[in-house]
């Protein structure tokens, strides 16, 4: 990564809105695939492939359990189903219909979860779910992606049709810089976006450009910081972390999810096995969100840029 | 295939789901024998069905169990019509087995398209599958048996609604109303009220059946069938009585997930003719 540079953004645009011209265009790719909503299509930026493939686009209400189910049976005949609604509806709610009928069954569904996390903003903890990658990878066989920008969600849709099993795809709603649209999107591989050999950061969703701009200031004060954007949470790209962190003895995480069974979490477990180092967490700690603009509840939670900043020099001063 | 034969070979199903219940001490007899009936028809008689097994059945009736708990029978059946070899039913619910407490794809036990036990699920599997076959313009149907219990849970009933919402007329469900539950009768426990107004108020065509006289069994599958393709899923509310066929098991909620001992094995056996060799 000779020039880290290019990671500029000229255009904010929902992750949520890469999901809807990915849905599409894998629609368009492969006409075995089905979408399903639980009425929330325009939220989900599912109008278009409702639109274009009318017989292959089902809307079934507000009943999230039924519509998991209802992708199950579609699985089971081939099809590929994309299940839309919010992170909070497409996990807690379900939790027994995807264990069973869907990990447990090894169908072929993708759960495609929008508004995740705190910067769903004004509607508050109800609705901002922090458990919800948790909750996903401690199911055997789900593969957990959570993309950084609207052009990776979109990459990451596309992806999904190809690949075969369960899988998570956790996205959000709030207008977001827009700066990973030339880099290759594979499931499980890492994407390191900066070399440095004072220390790592690992950091998915929206938290990486949180993260990048707190290399930017941390690189001013002369410390050379190493960013690797975890897309994939489930599986982790393990040769990436480690090779990373035998380099630089130190690590922060960086994610929009509770501390307890998020990244973190897994990074942790691996360095403890393989190549225990200090490290800190950039997540919420054992806490509800509330009502606010993106922002704010992120500095208000802890995953400000200042705070991943913070997070670097606590490790390196250790 | 003849009214006759078909008894027949509910029989030997009865025998194996009291070997396979008593042999590991652990199981669900109760219900299992209330639906053998049931399960042979729509397997010997109605089922159109490839062996080798095809997960994706294109072109093929598919069938879900969602009320899983019943798998004695369930293996039964399947392991009777070839889907894998009958000895392997001595197998059920031991360590390594294919034939799980509650059936599942996991071991990749030929016949089962889906994991069920955790209850109120199999309706809309079923709905999925029958939705995804009209895509394709497939010549098959989707049947779903599912307990009465069961109708308790809340998905149930939203598969309901929807299953008339999207007009899925190649959808036939039949609910095991045996009237019992672990903890008791139904009404005890949790009243179904008038289930024949609530499936028609959900715009669903509902038709009855005493699910323990094979010649009504046979003649209302196939009206279910006969009345499919027409606007509206089809339900068939089917009487039977838990533990049918076994005399001390028979009518009561206490056999639904206990495993007869060894004397209490061969008394039920005695009762129920060998017809097609027991594995």
């Amino acid at each position: 990564m000779a020039n880290w540079d290019i990671f500029e953004s000229t255009r904010k645009v929902a992750t949520r809105n890469g999901f809807g011209e990915g849905l599409l265009e894998a629609g368009r790719k492969n006409n075995q695939v089905v979408a399903l909503c639980a009425d929330l299509i325009g939220s989900l930026k599912m109008d278009a492939f409702e639109k274009e493939f009318q017989d292959r686009f089902f809307q079934v209400g507000i009943a999230e359990a039924n519509m998991m189910g209802i992708a199950a049976g579609l699985a089971t005949i081939g099809k590929i189903p994309f299940t839309g609604t919010f992170a909070n509806f497409s996990t807690g709610r379900v939790y027994d219909q995807i264990r069973q009928s869907i990990a447990y069954s090894n169908k072929n569904v993708k759960i495609c979860a929008s508004h995740a996390g705190l910067t769903l903003g004004e509607d508050g903890a109800t609705h901002q779910i922090l458990e919800d990658i948790g909750m996903m990878k401690m199911l055997p066989g789900m593969t957990v992606i959570n993309p950084a920008d609207a052009s990776q969600t979109k990459a990451a849709t596309l992806a999904l049709v190809d690949h075969h099993g369960p899988a998570y795809l956790r996205f959000g709603r709030p207008d977001w810089p827009v700066f990973l649209e030339n880099q290759k999107f594979e499931i499980g591989k890492a994407i390191r976006l900066k070399e440095g050999n004072d220390i790592s950061i690992f950091a998915t969703g929206h938290m990486l450009w949180q993260a990048l701009e707190a290399v930017r200031l941390l690189e001013k004060e002369g410390i050379d910081c190493e960013l690797i954007n975890i897309h994939t949470i489930k599986p982790l790209d393990i040769d990436a972390i480690l090779n990373s962190v035998r380099k630089t003895n130190k690590v922060v995480s960086c994610e929009e999810h509770q501390r307890n069974g998020g990244l973190g979490d897994g990074i942790a477990q691996l360095l403890a096995l393989y190549h225990p180092s200090p490290m800190e967490f950039v997540a919420v700690n054992d806490s509800f969100g509330e009502s606010g603009k993106p922002l704010e509840l992120l500095d208000k939670y802890g995953l400000g840029i200042l705070d991943v900043v913070n997070a670097v020099k606590k490790v390196i001063n250790r | 295939m003849t009214n006759h034969e078909l008894r027949r070979i509910a029989s030997q199903v009865r025998r194996d789901i009291i070997r396979q219940v008593s042999a590991c001490q652990s199981g669900h007899p109760g219900g299992s024998l209330g639906c053998a009936d049931f399960f042979t028809a729509l397997f010997f008689k109605f089922l159109r069905k490839k062996i080798p097994f095809i997960m994706e059945g294109k072109d093929e009736d598919l069938f879900f169990l969602s009320n899983g708990h019943i798998s004695p029978v369930f293996y039964s059946v399947l392991a009777r019509s070839g889907y894998f070899p009958v000895q392997e039913l001595s197998s059920f619910r031991k360590i390594n087995s294919r034939l799980q407490g509650h059936p599942t794809t996991h071991e990749g036990l030929p016949g089962i398209r889906v994991s069920s036990g955790s209850l109120g699920q199999g309706l809309s599997v079923a709905l999925g599958a029958a939705l995804g076959k009209r895509i394709d313009h497939d010549k098959g149907l989707v049947f779903v048996l599912t307990g009465d219990g069961e109708l308790q849970e809340g998905q149930i009933w939203e598969a309901m609604m929807a299953s008339a919402h999207f007009k899925a007329d190649n959808l036939i469900a039949i609910v095991d109303w045996n009237g019992q539950q672990i903890d008791g009768p139904n009404d005890k426990v949790m009243s179904l009220g008038d289930l024949e107004e609530k499936w028609k108020s959900f715009g669903w065509q509902v038709l009855h059946m005493n699910g323990n006289d094979m010649d009504e069994v046979v003649s209302q599958i196939q009206k279910a069938i006969d009345l499919s393709r027409n606007t509206k899923p089809t339900v068939i509310l089917m009487k039977t009585i838990m533990g049918f066929g076994v005399d001390f098991m028979m009518g009561t909620h206490k056999w639904h997930g206990v495993a007869p001992n060894a004397e209490q094995t061969q008394i039920a056996l005695n009762q129920l003719e060998e017809t097609l060799g027991d594995y």
